[in-house]
């Protein structure tokens, strides 16, 4: 398989989103605005990599009977290690995707790659699977958020389009579930083609 | 691929893998410890400069707190060449839709609210999380008033009271305005505290 039909795969044949249908909590939680889904999505693709690269640096020498316990731990640590670097840094977008930051350790995506692809493959291709996948949830999320935005709250990427209070219901869990609902749909029509 | 499972290796690997984690973990907390707390104050001293008029002092470095009807909230004095010009109480109340919901509140020296802002909440996107909005009707409608004045209630008018709610989120809205009382009640035990002193 080339190196770019890696990353690719990751964004249209495997969207974990809208193809594989991993990792719904967050995509349902964080997408009420667009900023807020990409910013999850960068920091999912984040974790993605750096786990993808470890665990396939380390799977060679981890007895198989332990390996979930230890991506766990790996996984955990990246995602600790990301917070304290949001925290310190950027505490605004820490303060908006709060409560989601910590559950990227249960992201099923993060363990289904690590266990699909980077105990498997070189270091250099599971880097490259991570960025695709991440990529892919990173576009996916921002869509979503999107189209919430946009319907719920009459804005694009935080800037108001016009007076007025939009469709509520879209900003609040059941729009997410539409949105994301059609968004596969179209998603997947196009893909088929 | 993946080795075989002894009960030494199964052990020694965890133990390894544990080790190195949080080794790490430590050193980067020790790296980011100070960031993080800068973060912290910036936004603290962000919030009291929005609320309270010009001052020359360091608020956060005088801070102290208040008791008042059995609820604990913090109060940073600001002064101008030692005359107090006014006082940033953060004080917060639980009774928000999605949980605590707390504010710094901005008080002149005669009790008069110069100015709020949301320090954290947990409400409805799009609902309740408008109390962020620093220039929304809801938020600005408390500017200039003071709860002693007999001729504003603070409630919202569905509780008889003198304030516009926001729009399907009461809840926050009277959760808002409870914290504003909080503050308030946090704000005269200051004066009495205070008065006790000079006596």
């Amino acid at each position: 398989m080339s190196k770019l039909s890696l990353i690719t795969k990751g964004i249209i044949k495997e969207n974990p989103t809208f193809v594989l249908v991993l990792g719904m909590c967050p995509t349902l939680g964080t997408t009420t605005s667009a900023i807020n889904g990409l910013g999850m999505g960068l920091a999912t693709t984040f974790v993605l990599i750096l786990s993808n690269m470890v665990i396939s640096a380390i799977a060679s020498l981890i007895p198989s009977k332990v390996k979930i316990p230890c991506y766990i731990v790996v996984i955990a640590s990246l995602v600790t290690v990301l917070q304290f670097v949001m925290q310190a840094y950027v505490p605004s977008l820490y303060e908006t995707l709060g409560l989601f930051i910590p559950l990227i350790v249960v992201n099923c995506i993060v363990l289904g790659r690590a266990e699909a692809f980077a105990c498997k493959n070189s270091v250099i291709d599971s880097a490259l699977d991570g960025i695709g996948i991440g990529l892919g949830f990173s576009i996916a999320l921002t869509a979503i958020g999107f189209v919430r935005e946009l319907l719920g709250g009459l804005s694009v990427f935080g800037n108001k389009l016009c007076d007025g209070d939009g469709m509520l219901a879209f900003v609040l869990a059941p729009g997410a579930f539409l949105v994301l609902g059609y968004l596969m749909v179209l998603f997947n029509k196009a893909k088929a083609k | 691929m993946a080795r075989e499972s002894t009960l030494t290796n199964m052990v020694v690997t965890l133990f390894a893998v544990c080790l190195v984690s949080a080794a790490l973990l430590g050193g980067l907390y020790a790296l980011t410890a100070e960031p993080i707390a800068a973060a912290q104050t910036a936004k603290i001293n962000t919030a009291i400069g929005g609320v309270v008029p010009a001052f020359d002092n360091a608020p956060s470095a005088e801070k102290f707190t208040v008791e008042a009807n059995g609820k604990t909230s913090t109060v940073y004095p600001a002064t101008k060449g030692g005359e107090a010009v006014g006082y940033a109480i953060e004080a917060s109340s639980s009774a928000g839709f999605g949980g605590n919901i707390t504010l710094m509140v901005g008080f002149l020296p005669d009790g008069t609210i110069h100015g709020t802002s949301v320090i954290s909440h947990a409400e409805t996107p799009g609902l309740g999380a408008k109390i962020s909005d620093s220039g929304s009707h809801f938020v600005t409608q408390f500017q200039g008033k003071n709860p002693a004045d007999p001729n504003f209630k603070f409630a919202v008018k569905k509780d008889g009271g003198s304030f516009d709610a926001i729009t399907a989120s009461t809840i926050t809205s009277r959760a808002y305005i409870d914290v504003l009382n909080n503050a308030y009640n946090a704000f005269l035990n200051i004066n009495k505290s205070e008065e006790a002193q000079q006596n």
